[in-house]
C-alpha cells in the first residue's frame, strides 16, 4: 500500500462520492418532520385539484334550485352554496385557479426578478443603477392599492385572453408585476459577492463568456436563497390572489377560487350558513401554512452553514 | 395580505451627524421625481379602466351620444391622457386634490373624515401587536427550545398563514354569531361599525367595545411577525460578551434582560416596525370593508369600484409618500440607535 492510504480513506471516498447534494438537502430536509409533512399535505391537496372530476360526482357550476343551502351532509360534505351547487365541488375546483394563479405568478415573478438581479449584480454601473431604481419604484407602491387599480384595468381591457375563465391571466399578470423585487434583491446581492470569487476568476481564464458564467457559474451557487424566497411567495401569492378575489377584484364568478367564494361568505354566514364561510378560507389557511413550513424546511435543508 | 418588512430600498445608510443631513436632504429630494413617476403611471393605469363618471349615464335612456359628447367635453374628459395629467399636476401642486366624481366633496375632506378612525385602527393595533409579541418574544427567546417557546412558535407561524379577511369573517362568527352575552342576549362584540346604532358623539367605552374585534383581526399578522422578530434578535444578542459580562458582574437576570439585552434587540424591531407602518392602510382595507369601518381602506374600495379617480389618485399617493417616508425614518432610526452601524 501507498503511503498515502494513511490520509486517503478509499471506503471513505466512496461513500462520499455517492452523497450527491441533493442527498444532503434531502437528508437535512427530511429531519424537519413538520415541513416533510405539510409537502405531503400540498401534495395532496394539488393531486385532489388536479384529479378533481374523478373525485366528486357533482360539476361545479351547475345550479340546482332543490338542493340550495344544504347544511354539511354524507352526500354533500362541505354543503351547497346559494345556487344549490355543491361546496366540495367547487373547493376542488377552486383550488385548481388558486394553486395554479399562486404557482404561475411566482414563477413568473421569480424569472423576472432573477433576470433584474442577475443584470444588475453582473453588469453593475448604470445597468445595476437602472435596476435598483426600478426595485426601488415598485416597493414604493402601496402593494395591495396598485394590485386593485391594475386587476381593474387589465379586467377591463379590451384583450380576449385576459377576460377567459374569470380573468385568471390578468391576475396572474399583476401578481406576478408586484412580486418579483425581493428576488431581484437576493440575486443581485449574492452575485455582487459571488463574482468577486476565485471559481469565476478560474472560469474566466478557461475563456467563459459572460452568459456562460452567468447561467452556469453564478446562478446555481445562487439557487438556495432562490428558491426559499420563490416558496414561501407562493404561499403569498396564494393569499394575494383570495384577498383581491374576496374584495370582488380577483377571479371573477363563475369560476370558482378559493378567494371569491368567500366573497359572498359574510351575508351567508349571516343568515346562517356558515360553512360557506368556513370551508373556502380553511383550505387557504392549510396550504398556506403548509407550504411557508416547506418553505422553513428548505431554508434550513439549504443553509451552506449546516452542510457537512 | 400585507408584505412584512415591505421595504427598506436603499441599502446605503449614513454616517455621521453632518453627512446625517446631507443625506436626508438627498433622500428627500430622490424622493420627489419617485413620487412623479408613481404618479405617472397610476394615473395612466386609472385612466385605461373604463367606467368613471360617464359610465353611470351610458344606461340613461334620456342621454343622446350628442348630451354624452357634451358632458365630456364639460367635464374634460375627451382630451388626450397627458394633457389631462398635466392639468391634475398642477392642481395637485397647488393644493387642489380635486373632488370625488361620486359625492362631488373635495378629495381632502373625504381623506380627512376618514383618516382618524384608520388612524385609531392603526394605533390599536399596534399596540396589541407590539404589548403581546415583544413580551412573547422575549420569553420564547430566553427559553428557547421549551414547551413555552414551541408554543408560541407555532402559534405565530399560524398568525401569519391565517388569511386576514377570512380571519375576520372567523371572528365574526365567534364572538357575534355564537357567542351571546349573557346578561343580554345580544352578541357578545358587535359585528360592524364605530358605534352602537342611533348613539351620537363619541364614547370612549363603546368605541372600545367596537374596535375589540377589527383590532384583534388586524393585529393578528402585526403579532406573529413581531414576535418571531424580537424572538431572533434577542437570541441574536443573548449570546454575546457584553451579555456574559453584564452576568458575571453580578446583575440580577431581570436587569441584564430588560436593559443590556432589549436595548440591542430593539434596535431592528423599531426599524421593522417603521417600514411595516405605512403597509397598513392595505390590511386596513380588509378590516374596514368586513366591519364597516369608515375609513381610508373602505373609501379606497368603494372609490375603485365607481373609478373615482382624483380620490383614487390622493389615497395612492398619500401612501406612497407614507411608505418613502417611513423607509428614511428607518434607515435614520438605525443608523441613530446603533452607533456600531458606519455604513460607507
Amino acid at each position: 500500500m501507498s503511503p498515502t492510504s494513511l490520509y486517503f480513506d478509499e471506503e471513505l471516498a466512496a461513500e462520499t462520492y455517492h452523497r450527491t447534494l441533493w442527498d444532503i438537502y434531502w437528508g437535512q430536509f427530511h429531519r424537519h418532520h413538520l415541513a416533510v409533512a405539510s409537502a405531503a399535505i400540498v401534495l395532496l391537496m394539488v393531486l385532489l385539484a388536479v384529479a378533481a372530476p374523478l373525485v366528486t360526482k357533482y360539476e361545479p357550476d351547475k345550479v340546482d334550485f332543490t338542493t340550495r343551502y344544504l347544511a354539511p351532509s354524507a352526500a354533500h360534505i362541505m354543503g351547497t352554496d346559494g345556487l344549490g351547487r355543491d361546496e366540495f365541488t367547487r373547493i376542488l375546483f377552486g383550488g385548481r385557479i388558486s394553486i395554479a394563479v399562486g404557482l404561475i405568478a411566482t414563477t413568473l415573478g421569480l424569472i423576472f426578478g432573477t433576470l433584474i438581479g442577475a443584470l444588475g449584480g453582473f453588469y453593475g454601473g448604470w445597468v445595476d443603477n437602472l435596476a435598483m431604481r426600478l426595485t426601488d419604484l415598485m416597493l414604493a407602491l402601496p402593494r395591495l392599492f396598485v394590485l386593485i387599480i391594475m386587476t381593474m384595468m387589465l379586467r377591463n381591457a379590451n384583450v380576449p385572453w385576459l377576460q377567459s375563465s374569470g380573468g385568471i391571466a390578468a391576475i396572474i399578470l399583476v401578481i406576478a408585476t408586484l412580486s418579483w423585487m425581493t428576488v431581484a434583491r437576493l440575486v443581485r446581492g449574492s452575485f455582487l459577492s459571488l463574482k468577486e470569487k476565485e471559481f469565476i476568476e478560474a472560469a474566466r481564464a478557461q475563456g467563459a463568456g459572460n452568459s456562460r458564467i452567468i447561467w452556469k457559474h453564478l446562478l446555481p451557487n445562487a439557487m438556495s436563497p432562490i428558491i426559499v424566497a420563490g416558496t414561501l411567495r407562493v404561499a403569498s401569492s396564494i393569499i394575494t390572489e383570495a384577498g383581491l378575489s374576496f374584495l370582488g377584484f380577483g377571479v371573477q364568478p363563475p369560476t370558482p377560487s378559493w378567494g371569491n367564494m368567500l366573497q359572498n361568505a359574510q351575508d351567508e354566514m349571516l343568515k346562517g350558513h356558515l360553512w360557506l364561510a368556513i370551508f373556502p378560507g380553511l383550505m387557504i389557511f392549510i396550504i398556506v401554512i403548509a407550504v411557508n413550513y416547506v418553505g422553513d424546511g428548505l431554508r434550513d435543508a439549504l443553509d451552506p452553514r449546516k452542510l457537512q | 395580505m400585507k408584505e412584512a418588512g415591505q421595504g427598506d430600498y436603499h441599502s446605503v445608510r449614513p454616517v455621521g451627524v453632518m453627512k446625517m443631513t446631507q443625506y436626508i436632504i438627498r433622500r428627500l429630494l430622490g424622493a420627489i421625481p419617485l413620487l412623479l413617476v408613481i404618479s405617472v403611471i397610476v394615473f395612466v393605469m386609472i385612466q385605461l379602466t373604463p367606467g368613471g363618471p360617464m359610465a353611470a349615464f351610458e344606461e340613461n335612456p334620456n342621454m343622446t351620444p350628442e348630451d354624452m359628447a357634451r358632458l365630456e367635453e364639460q367635464l374634460g374628459l375627451n382630451q388626450p391622457i397627458h394633457v389631462k395629467y398635466y392639468h391634475w399636476l398642477m392642481k395637485m401642486l397647488q393644493g387642489d386634490w380635486g373632488y370625488s366624481m361620486t359625492t362631488k366633496r373635495p378629495v381632502l375632506t373625504e381623506i380627512a373624515d376618514r383618516l382618524p378612525n384608520t388612524l385609531q385602527l392603526m394605533f390599536a393595533a399596534y399596540l396589541v401587536a407590539l404589548g403581546v409579541a415583544i413580551p412573547i418574544g422575549i420569553i420564547s427567546a430566553i427559553k428557547q427550545y421549551t414547551l413555552f417557546d414551541h408554543i408560541m412558535t407555532t402559534l405565530a407561524f399560524i398568525g401569519q398563514a391565517i388569511p386576514i379577511f377570512w380571519f375576520g369573517l372567523v371572528l365574526i362568527i365567534i364572538f357575534n354569531v355564537w357567542l351571546k352575552n349573557p346578561a343580554t342576549g345580544k352578541p357578545l362584540f358587535p359585528g360592524g361599525g364605530m358605534q352602537t346604532y342611533g348613539t351620537t358623539g363619541f364614547h370612549l367605552w363603546d368605541r372600545l367595545y367596537h374596535l375589540i374585534l377589527p383590532v384583534t383581526m388586524l393585529s393578528m399578522f402585526l403579532m406573529g411577525s413581531y414576535t418571531r422578530y424580537t424572538r431572533s434578535s434577542m437570541l441574536d444578542v443573548i449570546h454575546l460578551d457584553y451579555i456574559r459580562t453584564a452576568r458575571s458582574k453580578g446583575l440580577a437576570e431581570r436587569v441584564v434582560i430588560l436593559r443590556h439585552a432589549l436595548k440591542n434587540a430593539a434596535i431592528p424591531i423599531v426599524t421593522i416596525v417603521a417600514l411595516d407602518l405605512p403597509g397598513l392602510f392595505g390590511g386596513a382595507l380588509f378590516t374596514e370593508t368586513i366591519f364597516s369601518w369608515p375609513g381610508i381602506g373602505r373609501l379606497f374600495f368603494r372609490a375603485a369600484q365607481r373609478v373615482d379617480y382624483p380620490l383614487l389618485m390622493a389615497i395612492v399617493l398619500i401612501n406612497a409618500t407614507l411608505i418613502i417616508l417611513f423607509n428614511l425614518l428607518a434607515d435614520v432610526l438605525y443608523a441613530y440607535l446603533d452607533p456600531r452601524i458606519k455604513y460607507s
